[in-house]
């Protein structure tokens, strides 16, 4: 017996380089601007998964993203190091999903790969920072949730035992299949590319990378291991009204930007007009509460 | 009806967590904003103080799990409870600790409500929402601000529509602060099989180690650091803990204040102790060495007190007090409490 496993991987803009044009006017992710990377901690769930399909042979990993056409970049790169295959969920209509939009986008992508006994993610994505989107997933999914996990312990055809980073210690928990894992940043490092692999999966591309760059997908049938699966939201059955911003519940008020404000440098003597009005403005800015 | 709750955390030794009671502090104001009662959930077994750890800081119900398999945390037993009691109770707020157990439970309960929840809030307000597209203004909503994108932005979230609004915090994010020794709530005990199903403990807990509390000032959100120039009266450092604590911070120190034997190394910030980001760093008599400023120079906003104008870490600060740190920091006190209200 193997294991089917899916790793939701997120390609991200690399938050140590924020430039000026970062954010719209309406607070979305200005994703042109920024230089993208693989989530790092996404490439710790990557790596618990091959490490799965080295002691479970057989096995299969599908690495599902969700996000403009050129990130199937992160696929290609994931095949690098060991992943069977991948698939972008892309569509216009996902722009602007929450993580509850997000969860049920990618929940209905995973549902498509079909029965899968592991759903791997990372903890975090360093650009929305917020955590929620693997354990809404797993809810979506109807599984049990492990989350921040460090370290895999052990893993049968039937189940699996996983150590946990908690904020003060560590947990070992063991669960049946199915059920969705997040890694923490302190699991271990990506193995690297193989070289044979970056051979052989060097030229795969996507259906939105075909017209881009006028790729001929008649290569996919002679080839099929060069195909990366695109789909967009109507193929994986998502409802209009609960994807994009239709679907999100959470509505960005206001967005103020603190790298680009100028930093002030003020000097006060240390008056009582001055420490009241600085303790205020303070207060005001949300630097205390 | 249509109440704030807090969804508590149980510590190791089964007391109620600090985080929850910061929240909870918090809340209490909300749910005063609001003209509505303050609704605790907890779910442990023959949680310690219960009553007495709560009530002072003004909640009003205690909503009780209690029950031996409560304990420690598993996500799904405790989703249940959550959600079902958010079912039958409709509250319109609810708070969670940003912390590895409010951040496992609380996504899972929001996608199953179909709620919007924002992560890791440094500040949360009541206010009015225009919706632009409908033409109507919401009164009455949750202000839900958190930093985002590596922390180079603030944005204010706000879930119009769905019910509860959901947010976490961080630990040391919101202050502790009793709301009256004297007041008193009611406990409403849960009969915890209406609420979890034996599939619900499908997660083995095979071991744990979880170590004791000690003092850890890498995740305080503000930080008053002590420097040498704290240490030549002996209730320097005393008052640099006040000051933490009425700011709900940590105080740290440099080498020279730690080798003076004024606190522990644990607080020691830079090259040889810990880096800190904190949100605010307040220099009390640091100078601000090099080795000192590799721990703190990424603190969103810094501000220095010092006699010597010319000390190097004036040279990084967003402000700078001239002045006796014994002399302002009072006042920084002072002023907090006048302002803070
Ligand atoms: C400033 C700002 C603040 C925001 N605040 C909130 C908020 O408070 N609440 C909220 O609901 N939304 C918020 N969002 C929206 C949120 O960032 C997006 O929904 C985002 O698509 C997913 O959330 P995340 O980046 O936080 O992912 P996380 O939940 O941190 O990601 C966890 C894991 O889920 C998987 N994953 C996440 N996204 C994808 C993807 N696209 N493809 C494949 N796998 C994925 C990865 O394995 C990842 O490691 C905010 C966005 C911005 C720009
Ligand atoms: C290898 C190495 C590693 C080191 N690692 C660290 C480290 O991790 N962390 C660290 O902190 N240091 C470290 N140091 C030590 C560092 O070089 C400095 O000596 C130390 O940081 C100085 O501490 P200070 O600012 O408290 O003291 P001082 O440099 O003595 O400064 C005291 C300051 O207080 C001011 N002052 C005096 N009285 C008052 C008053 N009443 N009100 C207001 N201001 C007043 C003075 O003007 C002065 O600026 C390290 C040094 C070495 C060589």
């Amino acid at each position: 017996m193997s294991l089917k496993i899916v790793v939701l991987a997120k390609q991200v803009p690399d938050t140590r380089n924020v430039g000026k044009d970062a954010m719209t006017p309406e607070g979305t992710v200005n994703r042109q601007a920024l230089p993208a990377i693989f989530n790092p901690e996404d490439l710790n769930a990557l790596e618990m998964a091959l490490e799965i399909k080295d002691r479970v042979p057989g096995s299969t990993i599908t690495v599902v993203t969700m996000g403009p056409g050129r990130a199937a970049e992160i696929i290609r790169d994931s095949m690098f190091r060991g992943a069977d295959n991948g698939v972008v969920l892309s569509d216009r209509k996902l722009g602007g999903s929450d993580t509850l939009a997000t969860s049920y986008a990618i929940s209905q992508a995973v549902k498509k790969v079909g029965k899968v006994d592991i759903v791997f993610g990372g903890r975090q994505a360093i650009d929305g920072d917020t955590a929620q989107v693997g354990p809404q997933t797993a809810e979506k999914l109807e599984i049990p949730q492990i989350t921040y996990a460090e370290e895999l312990i052990d893993v049968t055809e039937k189940d699996i035992t996983i150590k946990r980073r908690l904020e003060r210690g560590v947990e070992v928990v063991k669960a049946q299949f199915p059920l969705l894992v997040t890694a923490h940043a302190s699991a271990k490092a990506c193995r690297f590319y193989n070289a044979k692999r970056v051979m052989k999966y060097k030229k795969a591309f996507s259906k939105s990378e075909a017209e881009a760059n006028g790729f001929d997908t008649n290569l996919w049938n002679q080839f099929p291991y060069l195909k990366i699966e695109e789909w967009n939201a109507a193929d994986v059955a998502c409802e209009d009204d609960r994807i994009g911003l239709a679907g999100s519940p959470t509505k960005v008020k206001k967005i103020d930007n603190v790298v680009l404000s100028q930093k002030e440098n003020v000097t006060l003597e240390p008056t009582d007009e001055n420490i009241d009005s600085l303790v205020k403005q303070l207060i005001d800015t949300h630097i205390i509460g | 009806m249509n109440n704030v709750f807090v969804y508590c955390e149980i510590t190791e030794e089964n007391y109620i967590a600090d985080v929850s009671l910061e929240l909870i502090s918090k809340a209490r104001k909300l749910a005063n904003t609001l003209g509505v009662q303050l609704e605790a959930i907890v779910a442990g077994s023959n949680v310690n103080d219960l009553e007495k750890s709560l009530y002072p800081y003004g909640v009003d119900i205690i909503n009780y799990a209690d029950d031996k398999r409560l304990f420690p945390y598993q996500t799904l037993p405790h989703f249940s409870i959550v959600t079902k009691l958010i079912k039958e109770k409709q509250p319109q707020i609810i708070l969670f600790g940003a912390t590895s157990v409010g951040r496992d439970l609380a996504p899972r309960v929001a996608s199953f409500l179909r709620c919007g929840l924002t992560a890791d809030c440094t500040s949360l307000e009541i206010g009015e929402y225009e919706d632009k597209k409908e033409g109507k203004v919401i009164e009455n909503l949750l202000y839900q601000i958190r930093p985002a994108f590596g922390g180079n932005i603030i944005a204010t979230i706000v879930n119009p529509y769905t019910r509860p609004q959901m947010a976490t915090v961080r630990e040391g994010v919101m202050k502790k602060e009793i709301f009256s020794e004297t007041h008193k709530g009611e406990v409403v005990k849960l009969n915890v099989n209406d609420y979890v199903q034996d599939s619900d403990f499908c997660i083995e807990i095979l071991e744990r180690h979880i170590e004791q509390q000690k003092v850890n000032i890498k995740g305080a959100q503000i930080i008053v650091c002590g420097g040498y120039g704290m240490a030549s009266k002996p209730e320097g450092f005393k008052l640099l803990h006040e000051l933490a604590e009425t700011l709900g911070g940590e105080v740290g120190a440099t080498r020279a204040a730690v080798d003076a034997g004024m606190t522990e190394h644990e607080r020691q910030v830079g090259q040889t102790g810990v880096t800190v980001r904190p949100k605010l760093y307040i220099g009390c008599g640091v100078s601000g060495a090099v080795q000192h400023r590799a721990g703190m120079d990424q603190s969103s906003k810094i501000i220095s007190i010092n006699t010597d104008v010319n000390a190097p870490l004036n040279s990084i600060a967003d402000y700078t007090i001239i002045g006796d740190a014994f002399e302002v920091v009072p006042k920084l006190i002072q002023y907090y409490k006048k302002n803070s209200k």
